[in-house]
C-alpha cells in the first residue's frame, strides 16, 4: 500500500486496532512525560533507566508462573521487581559508601541479566505463546490490544488523578524537601508515593517502548519542556504533550514498518523534539540567544554612533552641523561597513537624517545620544564613589554598561548619587530636560 | 621587586554573567591576607582565577611579574575540603604526596626525596602518626591538616587557601594559624578565604573586602572598619548584582 | 584449545579488562557513564561495519573511540546550555545514539553480523569459530585475541599513568592547579573505556559489558580502602564472575553473558550482606 494511504488509515483511526494503539501510546507517553518531570527535577533521571531494566525479570517470572501473556499479570510482575530494584538502590546507598550512580548501575545490570537468563530459559522451554516476550526489550506498539488499552486507560487516569490532586505537595518535596519536612508534611511517604507513580508510569510503557529505552520517555520530554517554561505546572503539561506526541508518532512509524521495534523510533521522535526545543525555544533557545546577541551588538554599535555625534555637537553646543561618513568614522575608529549599517538603521528609526549624503542627528537622536553619554558618566561616578576605583579604570567599564543600564537602574543611580551634575572627570552629565536645543 | 600577586582589571563570568568585575590589586610579600565578603561575592572564584583554573573575560594575573602558567610552581592551592570525596581509597600520606606530582614528568613516579618531603610536611601539621590512616577515617580537622600538608610539599612562595577554617576543631584552627604565621615569617604570602568576622583582626595582616568588585584592600587596622564592612555586606552594592544579571542577559 | 575453553577465557578477559577500567568510573562517581558508553557506541560500530564493509579491528576501534568521546562531550555541552541537568543530558545522549544504532541494525541486519538481541547479550557461545585472520594467517579466535590485546593495553595505561588517574579522580581542581588537566585525563579515560567496551561488546553484548564495568569495582570497593588492592580485587571478582557465570549457564542451559552478569551480582550482594552484618554486630 502507498505511504499516503497508510498514513490516512492510521490517522483517520477508522480501524479499531489503530484506535487502540494510538490511544494507548498517547496515554503512556503522556503519563511518563508528566511524571518524569518530577524525576528530572529531582536529578534522578537515570533512576528511570534502572527501573525499566529491573522490570524484565518480573515480566519473565509472571509469564513463567502463569504461562500466559496477560498484560495485567505481566505488568504486576514488572512492578514487583522494579520496586525491589528501587528499594535495593536505596538500601545500597544507605548501607555502604557506594554512590547513587554505582548503585543504579549494579541493580540495572544484575536485574537485566536475570531477566535475560529467564527469557532464554523460557525460549528454550519452547512454550507456544512465549514469542511475544522478547518484544518487551525494544517494544512493539502494534501489540497493544483493546484489553490493554482499557488497562492503560484505567492506570493512566489513576496516575493523572493522583498527580493532580497531590500536585502542590509534590511540588514542595521536589523544590524544598527540608521545608517540606519542617512544615509537617510526610515527606517520606510522599516521596514513596511519587516514586511509585513514576515506576508505574514506566511499567505501563514497557509494552510499546521496551525496557531498554523506556527511560528516555521519562526524562527527554521533561528536558525539552524545561526549555520553554519556568512554570512547573506548564512544564508538566508540556512534557505530557511531548510524551504523548512521541508515543503517537512512534506508533505511526511502527504501523508503517511493523517489522521494526517501536522503542527506538519513539526515542528518535522524542529526541528530535528535544533538539528542536534546545534550538528554537524563545528566550533560551540557541537560535534566539544568537539573535539576541546580534541585536545587542547592533544596538551597541548604534549607540556608539549616537554618542560620538552627540559629543561632537556638544563641543560646539550646536548639533545642526552635518558630517560625511568618513568624518564620523574618524570620531570613533568605526569599521566602515558597521558604521554604514548603523547609520542606515538610525535613519530608519528617525534618529538621524541625511542631507546631500551628509548626516546629522535629529531631535530624538540628540536626546538618545545624551542618554547614552549620561548613563556612561553616571556609571563612572557610581564606580568612583562607591568602589573608589581610580579615574583611569572607569571608562572601559562604563563603555559596556552604558548599553545595558535600564531606565529603572538609571533612576536608582540618579537617586543614589543625588542628582549629580558632573562625572569624576569633571565633565557635565547631560540631562535631556531643557539642555538640548537643536 | 615584583609583587607576589598582581591582579589587573580581572573580569570573570559564569554563563556570561560577571561574578568578578574589574578586579585590580597588588598583594605585598610576607603577609597573611584575609579574603572577605558575603556569600556569592566571588571569593573562591577569585582564588581559582588567580590559579588560572577559570577562563577570564578580561584582565590578567601575574605572580612575581610572570603569567601564572610560567609561575605555577610558586603557587600552592588548597581547595575547599568539601570539594573532594573523602571515601576515595587512599591514605593520608598518599594525599600529601600528591603535592609533589606537579614536579614529576609524565611517567615519573614519586622518588624517595619526594616521600621524605611529604613525611616532613605531615610532621609539620602534627599528623605523622596518621600517615597510613585511610582518609575516610580522619576527622574534619585532620582532613584539613592533610590538605595543608599537601600544599606545604609544594614548597611554594604563594599560598591560596579556600576556607581552611570551615568545620575544623579549635585546636586545628590554632595549629593552622600558627603554621600560616610560620610561612609568613619565611617570606611567603598567604591568601585565605575566610568567613568568621570575629577572628579577622587576630588572624590577618591585610584584608581584601570583596563583593563582586573589589571593595577595599589594605592593612587590617585601616581597612577592617564598620563602615567598610557595611559597604561590603550592605545594600549599597545591590545595584552591582542587578547589573550583573542584566549583563548576563545582554551578552 | 577447546571451544568451551575459548568461551571461558573470553569471559574472563572481558570481566577483567572492564573491571579494571570501570573501577575508575566508580571512583569518579561516573558509573552511569559506563552504561551510557556501552549503549552509545552501537551506531559507531555499525557505521564502521557499513563503511568498510568488513570487521576490521582498526576502523572499529576508531569508530568506538570517536563515539565514546562524543558521548561525554555532547553530554557536557548540553548540560552547559542550562536547564538540563547532567544526568538527564547523559540519558538523552545515550538513548538517542542507541536508538539510532538499533534502527541501523534492524535495517541492515543482512549486511552485518549483528541483530537486536545480539546487541544486548551477544553470542559468546560461538566465539571459538570466529577466527581472526591477519596477513592470511589464522591467529586464533577473534574475540579473545583482541580482548587480550586490550587487556594488556589497559594494564599498561593504568600502570604508566597511575598518578594522573589517581589525582584527577580524587581532586580534579588540585590536579588542574598542578597543570595535570582533569578534563584531558577524563577524555583520555573515556577513550580507553570505549576501546574496552567495543572489544567486549561484539562478542558478549551490552549487558555483560555494563555489569563488568561496575560490579567487580563496586564489590572490591566494599572490601578495601586502598587503591592498588582494590584494582587487584576487581580483577579477581571479574574472573570469579566469568567462571561462576559460565558454569551456571551450562547448568541451566541459558545465556552465558547474562549468567556472568548475574553471578557478578550474586558475589556483590553476598559480600554486601556479610559486610552489613559484620558492621551491625
Amino acid at each position: 500500500m502507498e505511504l499516503w494511504d497508510l498514513t490516512i488509515r492510521f490517522f483517520s483511526m477508522a480501524d479499531a486496532n489503530v484506535r487502540y494503539v494510538i490511544f494507548g501510546s498517547m496515554l503512556l507517553g503522556g503519563a511518563a512525560g508528566g511524571l518524569g518531570t518530577f524525576a528530572f527535577l529531582q536529578r534522578r533521571s537515570l533512576v528511570g533507566d534502572t527501573v525499566a531494566h529491573a522490570a524484565l525479570p518480573g515480566v519473565a517470572i509472571a509469564f513463567l508462573l502463569t504461562g500466559e501473556k496477560n498484560l495485567l499479570i505481566i505488568l504486576s510482575g514488572a512492578l514487583f521487581t522494579s520496586w525491589i530494584g528501587v528499594v535495593l538502590v536505596n538500601y545500597i546507598i544507605s548501607r555502604s559508601k557506594l554512590k547513587l550512580d554505582t548503585a543504579l548501575g549494579i541493580v540495572l545490570s544484575v536485574f537485566f541479566g536475570i531477566g535475560i537468563v529467564l527469557l532464554s530459559i523460557i525460549q528454550k522451554s519452547g512454550s507456544g505463546s512465549q514469542s511475544g516476550l522478547d518484544k518487551f526489550l525494544f517494544g512493539q506498539a502494534a501489540a497493544i490490544s483493546k484489553n490493554d488499552v482499557i488497562l492503560l486507560a484505567i492506570v493512566g487516569t489513576a496516575l493523572l488523578a493522583i498527580m493532580t490532586s497531590l500536585y502542590p505537595k509534590f511540588k514542595i518535596i521536589v523544590f524544598d524537601p527540608l521545608f517540606a519536612s519542617a512544615s509537617g508534611l510526610k515527606t517520606n511517604f510522599l516521596q514513596f508515593l511519587l516514586s511509585t507513580l513514576i515506576v508505574i508510569s514506566v511499567i505501563i510503557g514497557l509494552q510499546a517502548v521496551g525496557v531498554v529505552l523506556m527511560a528516555a520517555l521519562l526524562f527527554t520530554p521533561a528536558a525539552a519542556a524545561r526549555q520553554w517554561t519556568d512554570n512547573l505546572s506548564k512544564m508538566i503539561m508540556l512534557a505530557s504533550v511531548f510524551g504523548a506526541a512521541s508515543g503517537i508518532l512512534g506508533a505511526y512509524i511502527s504501523f508503517l514498518a511493523p517489522k521494526f521495534p517501536t522503542g527506538p523510533w519513539i526515542v528518535i521522535v522524542v529526541s528530535f523534539i528535544f533538539v528542536t526545543s534546545i534550538l528554537f525555544a524563545p528566550k533560551r533557545g540557541v537560535i534566539s540567544k544568537m539573535r539576541l546577541h546580534l541585536n545587542n551588538q547592533r544596538k551597541t554599535n548604534r549607540e556608539h554612533i549616537l554618542k560620538a555625534l552627540y559629543k561632537s555637537g556638544q563641543k560646539l553646543n550646536d548639533w545642526s552641523k552635518t558630517y560625511s561618513i568618513s568624518e564620523i568614522a574618524n570620531f570613533w575608529s568605526f569599521a566602515e561597513s558597521k558604521l554604514k549599517y548603523g547609520i542606515r538603521q538610525l535613519t530608519r528609526q528617525g534618529m538621524m537624517e541625511s542631507i546631500n549624503g551628509r548626516y546629522k542627528l535629529t531631535d530624538i537622536g540628540i536626546s538618545e545620544g545624551a542618554r547614552v553619554l549620561r548613563l556612561h558618566r553616571l556609571w563612572e561616578l557610581y564606580l568612583s564613589k562607591y568602589l573608589e576605583l581610580p579615574e583611569d579604570h572607569l571608562h572601559r567599564d562604563a563603555e559596556d554598561m552604558e548599553h545595558i543600564i535600564t531606565p529603572e537602574i538609571e533612576a536608582r543611580l540618579v537617586k543614589l548619587l543625588d542628582n549629580p551634575q558632573y562625572d569624576p572627570h569633571n565633565q557635565e552629565i547631560p540631562y535631556t530636560d531643557g539642555k538640548v536645543k537643536s | 621587586m615584583e609583587a607576589p600577586i598582581e591582579v589587573h582589571d580581572l573580569t570573570v563570568a559564569y554563563r556570561k554573567k560577571p561574578v568578578l568585575w574589574n578586579i585590580d590589586f597588588e598583594l605585598p610579600e610576607s603577609k597573611i591576607i584575609g579574603l572577605i565578603g558575603p556569600n556569592g561575592a566571588g571569593k573562591s572564584t577569585l582564588i581559582k582565577a588567580i590559579m588560572g583554573l577559570l577562563p577570564t573575560v578580561s584582565g590578567f594575573v601575574k605572580i612575581y611579574g610572570k603569567p601564572i602558567k610560567d609561575a605555577r610552581k610558586r603557587v600552592a592551592y588548597v581547595p575547599q575540603r568539601e570539594s573532594v570525596d573523602w571515601d576515595f581509597p587512599t591514605s593520608a600520606f598518599d594525599v600529601v604526596l600528591m603535592g609533589r606530582y606537579g614536579n614529576l614528568s609524565l611517567f615519573q613516579r614519586p622518588t624517595k626525596a619526594d616521600k621524605e618531603i611529604a613525611y616532613e610536611s605531615l610532621k609539620k601539621v602534627g599528623m605523622e602518626e596518621y600517615a597510613d590512616r585511610q582518609i575516610s577515617q580522619l576527622s574534619g580537622g585532620q582532613q584539613q591538616r592533610i590538605f595543608l600538608a599537601r600544599s606545604l610539599t609544594q614548597n611554594a612562595d604563594v599560598y591560596l587557601m579556600d576556607e581552611p577554617f570551615v568545620g575544623v576543631d579549635a585546636s586545628t584552627e590554632k595549629a593552622i594559624i600558627s603554621l600560616l604565621k610560620e610561612l609568613k615569617d619565611r617570606g611567603k604570602t598567604v591568601v585565605v578565604v575566610h568567613h568568621d568576622l570575629h577572628t579577622v583582626r587576630e588572624y590577618f595582616d591585610w584584608v581584601l573586602l570583596l563583593n563582586m568588585r573589589l571593595v577595599k584592600i589594605g592593612p587590617t587596622k585601616e581597612i577592617f572598619t564598620d563602615e567598610n564592612l557595611k559597604l561590603t555586606y550592605g545594600g549599597k552594592l545591590n545595584l552591582l548584582s542587578e547589573m550583573a544579571e542584566k549583563v548576563g542577559e545582554h551578552r | 584449545m577447546t571451544p568451551d575453553m575459548t568461551v571461558i577465557i573470553t569471559g574472563i578477559l572481558v570481566a577483567v579488562s572492564c573491571g579494571l577500567i570501570g573501577l575508575f568510573l566508580i571512583l569518579r562517581q561516573n558509573a552511569m557513564l559506563g552504561d551510557a558508553i556501552s549503549h552509545s557506541i552501537l551506531p559507531g560500530l555499525v557505521l564502521a561495519f557499513l563503511i568498510t564493509g568488513s570487521r576490521n579491528v582498526l576502523p572499529m576501534f576508531i569508530g568506538a573511540g570517536v563515539v565514546g568521546v562524543l558521548t561525554a562531550f555532547i553530554t557536557e555541552t548540553i548540560s552547559k546550555t542550562e536547564r538540563v541537568y547532567k544526568d538527564a543530558a547523559l540519558g538523552i545522549v545515550f538513548t538517542t545514539l542507541f536508538a539510532i544504532g538499533v534502527i541501523l541494525v534492524s535495517i541492515f541486519t543482512g549486511e552485518i553480523d549483528l541483530d537486536q538481541e545480539c546487541v544486548l547479550y551477544g553470542e559468546i557461545t560461538y566465539v571459538h569459530w570466529d577466527r581472526l585472520i591477519m596477513f592470511g594467517l589464522d591467529i586464533g579466535p577473534r574475540a579473545p585475541v583482541i580482548l587480550a590485546a586490550i587487556l594488556i593495553i589497559d594494564i599498561l595505561f593504568i600502570f604508566l599513568f597511575f598518578k594522573q588517574l589517581k589525582i584527577t579522580s580524587f581532586d580534579p581542581q588540585f590536579a588542574d592547579s598542578l597543570m595535570i588537566s582533569s578534563k584531558k585525563w577524563h577524555y583520555i579515560l573515556m577513550i580507553f573505556v570505549s576501546m574496552t567496551v567495543v572489544a567486549s561488546f561484539e562478542s558478549v553484548g551490552a549487558i555483560l559489558v555494563i555489569a563488568m564495568l561496575i560490579l567487580p569495582g563496586a564489590t572490591s570497593f566494599l572490601l578495601t580502602t586502598k587503591l592498588l588492592p582494590m584494582l587487584l580485587l576487581s580483577a579477581l571478582f571479574g574472573t570469579l564472575s566469568a567462571l561462576g557465570g559460565y558454569y551456571c549457564a551450562s547448568l541451566l542451559d541459558t545465556s552465558i553473558s547474562s549468567s556472568i552478569a548475574v553471578f557478578g551480582g550474586i558475589i556483590f550482594f553476598i559480600i554486601f550482606l556479610i559486610k552489613s552484618v559484620v558492621r551491625t554486630n
